[in-house]
């Protein structure tokens, strides 16, 4: 790599004399496609062959507002874990046991006390605990990873099983309803003809990038991603850092359980179950990388809403989730081969 | 010893004897002709020329980025090239893959060494061509053939069975080495071996080479260290900007100077930048006392003054490295106490040390310094987010401002911030962590191998950086393997061996073996 001057730029034209060789020209298409605006655009297609699909398949029920409202809702309580997950793992970890910890803190929210609590004040009691115990969990997933070395997945492993059971107990294994209508009516109500659900997600979305990529946080976050050691040795408390990101996955935990207690207007030890993997997919989709270091919010939102989009074009053509589940397994992987195939730098390989 | 030049330890090289390699085409093993290769629109390597013969020891010498890591990638057969020809035993061949380089006989000992840790010599060795029959490895016989080809590497204290993870970087080369062996090779490419090792590994490494030749294998052998160049080379080919400046140069009657000037293109008399004596009333910044790690180093007290450089020399192992960090705060010392200006600091704080002023610039550059996919301009200013951030909001702009102005002042190559510091030199990597420190504002800084990777003329560089950071006031310390370096660029040399400070004396008063007595005596003891 002698003085290399802008080399995407600065292309020479191949010359006559033939004793100069031009670089072999990376084609136009490749390189914008290996470009973080052109894996954007790869989810982009994606997303609009499944909406032909949907139009083609289901021409009646697939393409109206309504039904465009139902995929966004259906993507939105997923859509906000994703955007939790996305963060960490940019950078280099993983967190098992967000759907177990919204299941534990829609219970939580919905217990006698606390219900009675609201009912004594308001119902923002219930939202706020419900947050709490998802930042508390998402602290104690962040310790134990941060301060104790534990390994992230077993950390959370863990956490995904404890609170599940923890959840379990609390609920004896029953269904808590909420009580107070004033909650419910406004998680059910729109705004501008829009669910506040999808408002929601929208809004923990344009927070997540502004996080990602305006604030000091963010840069960390990727540089803790990229390289432990470097961002450790440059004076940034990583451990404090990971902690603060497990609290952040936490949050959008407890902020999902809201959501689903809107939804369903009841919590239980069940809600959230598989989530996590859910989430997963949609952010590797999205193109984060799993090893760290680079990732897109915005690519996790495609990716959430490829499989909500998905999900619903199956529906609408009365074929069972089993159908789903297997179409779902080859998008991931398609996906991953893709990005794979376009992320990989010039002369490697 | 100030201004030591290169060239003169030249009659100490000399005394090797050396041995007549006859360059006859006819014998030629390896010519390469007008090779070209491009990546994208960077052309690494723009007209490359090798000969090489049977038996004899081939340098390849060049800056970083002169294109050394590419050509050998292309007789390694991991990049087809764009034009040229390379011609094996008199014929022309393509190298496809890696694969087909093994089977004409050529192969590749990589600088990051490609063993397995996890698995045992014998099975290292045979990775990939294990022998079997109908399906069943034959341990055994493995073992017998490894035995062999470490006998004959002069290294039949290796047990086959050994794991390899277990061993020392010298002898993962050695297994390195064997695997090549156990291939019919006519050709062994070597990326800077001697990079990991110490000066007893290394001699231990000549001499392998040495077997080698003498059974008729050649080498391509890839350095920075000059001095090696006289001890093992035979002749010696340059490669500057992706051309070849010179080929098949001998190795024995190159002056230093002549290839410093084909790799460069410039004179470089004085590497060492003219010391400025340290006013005496200059005020002592850095202060350690009794410092110890347990196992590691103990006892260990210096102070440094403003404008000061202060050298640590020793071995690997001798705890230079571990005594950096520890300062920093980056291991948790258990003993003694570090104090910058008038503050004691928190044991085991990196935090706590930077924002006392401390900078430190890591040994493993790529592993422990830079975040590699991110751009210039971000790891520049990843000691000091806060500063280019308003209230947690990023503020790129500044940042890309004053990460151009350190690019300015530092030369820093490509003069974009945007570029990823993966596509960097080494030297321009070193650049950015220097660049790194002067933004955040420091007032001492621990510079460990801050020229490993960096080639001859970008070292000239480094070390008059070093020293404007001094005369800016910094309090300096540098920790390198090269005793040369240390004595060259330091104001006071700290000899270290076996985790205690044998010696601290003004560098006038203390020369190459003075350094190497001291290092014996206290690693024997």
């Amino acid at each position: 790599m002698s003085e290399p001057t802008t080399p995407t730029r600065a292309r020479t034209v191949p010359t006559e004399t033939g004793a100069v060789a031009a670089p072999a020209p990376e084609p136009a298409w490749r390189r914008f496609l290996s470009g973080s605006a052109g894996r954007n655009i790869g989810l982009v297609v994606a997303l609009l062959v499944i909406v032909i699909v949907g139009a083609v398949t289901a021409p009646a029920s697939f393409t109206s507002v309504d039904n465009l409202l139902v995929i966004l809702r259906q993507a939105s309580i997923i859509g906000v874990i994703s955007i939790g997950m996305t963060l960490v793992i940019i950078a280099g970890g993983i967190d098992l046991s967000v759907g177990s910890v919204m299941g534990l803190a829609s219970v939580v929210a919905t217990l006698a006390a606390v219900q009675d609590l609201a009912d004594n004040l308001h119902w923002s009691v219930m939202v706020v605990i419900a947050l709490a115990v998802g930042v508390g969990a998402g602290l104690i997933n962040g310790i134990v990873i941060a301060y104790g070395n534990v390994v992230a997945f077993m950390a959370t492993l863990a956490m995904l099983v404890g609170a599940r059971g923890l959840a379990e107990i609390l609920a004896e294994r029953r269904t808590l309803v909420v009580q107070d209508r004033g909650f419910i009516t406004f998680m059910n109500a729109d705004i501008l003809g829009v669910d506040i659900l999808i408002w929601i997600f929208a809004i923990v979305a344009a927070l997540g990038w502004v996080l990602l990529n305006r604030t000091t946080f963010g840069r960390r976050t990727v540089a803790v991603g990229g390289n432990r050691e470097a961002a450790r040795l440059a004076g940034i408390d990583v451990r404090r850092h990971t902690m603060w990101l497990y609290a952040i996955t936490g949050l959008c935990a407890g902020i999902a359980a809201v959501m689903i207690l809107g939804r369903t207007t009841a919590g239980t030890s069940t809600h959230g179950q598989l989530y996590e993997l859910d989430a997963i997919a949609a952010v590797v989709v999205g193109g984060t990388l799993l090893v760290g270091g680079r990732g897109t919010i915005t690519g996790t939102v495609f990716g959430v809403l490829i499989f909500a989009t998905l999900s619903n074009v199956f529906i609408q053509n009365n074929l069972s989730s089993s159908v789903q589940a297997v179409a779902k397994g080859v998008i991931i992987v398609v996906a991953v081969l893709l990005q794979q195939r376009f992320s990989r730098p010039p002369g490697r390989g | 010893m100030r201004g030591a030049e290169f060239g003169s330890r030249d009659g100490e090289a000399a005394c090797y004897v050396r041995r007549v390699i006859k360059v006859d085409h006819q014998s030629s093993l390896l010519t390469v002709r007008g090779v070209t290769k491009s990546f994208g629109g960077v052309r690494a390597l723009r007209g490359v020329d090798l000969d090489i013969v049977a038996g004899e020891v081939h340098c390849v010498l060049g800056q970083n980025g002169a294109g050394k890591s590419t050509l050998i990638k292309t007789l390694a057969g991991v990049h087809r090239p764009d034009e040229g020809e390379i011609v094996w035993l008199g014929e022309n061949v393509e190298i496809a893959d890696p694969d087909a380089a093994i089977e004409l006989g050529i192969a590749t000992m990589y600088q990051e060494l490609d063993v397995v840790d996890g698995l045992t010599i014998a099975e290292n060795i045979f990775l990939g061509h294990e022998l079997a029959r109908g399906g069943f490895t034959q341990r055994a016989e493995a073992a017998r053939q490894t035995r062999e080809l470490l006998r004959r590497l002069g290294h039949a204290n290796l047990s086959p069975n050994t794991e390899v993870g277990s061993l020392s970087a010298a002898n993962k080369q050695i297994v390195s080495m064997a695997r090549a062996l156990s291939h019919d090779i006519k050709l062994i490419i070597m990326d800077e071996p001697s990079a990991v090792l110490d000066t007893e590994e290394v001699k231990n490494l000549f001499a392998v080479v040495r077997e080698l030749t003498a059974a008729g294998i050649a080498v391509v052998y890839i350095t920075h260290r000059l001095e090696e160049i006289r001890e093992i080379g035979d002749r010696i080919t340059v490669l500057k900007d992706g051309r070849t400046t010179a080929v098949g140069l001998s190795a024995a009657e190159t002056p230093k100077a002549e290839l410093i000037r084909l790799m460069t293109g410039r004179e470089v008399a004085n590497v060492f930048p003219e010391r400025v004596p340290v006013a005496s009333d200059a005020p002592v910044v850095l202060d350690v006392q009794g410092l110890g790690l347990d196992g590691v180093f103990s006892d260990v007290s210096f102070s440094v003054r403003a404008g000061e450089v202060v050298g640590l020399a020793g071995l690997v192992g001798s705890g230079r490295s571990e005594i950096l960090e520890t300062v920093y705060g980056a291991r948790r010392s258990n003993t003694g106490s570090v104090r910058v200006r008038d503050k004691v600091l928190p044991r085991g704080s990196v935090r706590a040390a930077v924002g006392a002023g401390i900078g430190l610039s890591p040994e493993e550059r790529k592993s422990q310094g830079l975040v590699l996919d991110e751009p210039i301009f971000v790891n520049i200013a990843l000691a000091s987010m806060k500063r280019f951030a308003k209230g947690g909001f990023l503020d790129d702009r500044a940042a890309r401002k004053v990460a151009r102005e350190q690019i300015d002042a530092f030369e820093l190559r490509p003069a974009d911030p945007d570029r990823p510091a993966r596509t960097l030199s080494g030297g321009n990597q070193q650049k950015i962590l220097l660049a790194r420190w002067l933004v955040h504002g420091t007032e001492v800084l621990l510079l460990d191998e801050p020229t490993r990777g960096v080639d001859v003329g970008a070292r000239a560089e480094i070390y008059a950086l070093i020293r404007d950071l001094a005369a800016a006031g910094n309090a300096v310390v540098v920790v390198s393997s090269e005793i040369e370096e240390v004595l060259g660029l330091a104001d006071v040399v700290l000899v270290v061996a076996d985790g205690r400070i044998l010696s601290a004396l003004p560098s006038h008063q203390i020369d190459e073996h003075g350094v190497l007595d001291l290092v014996m005596k206290g690693s024997a003891a």
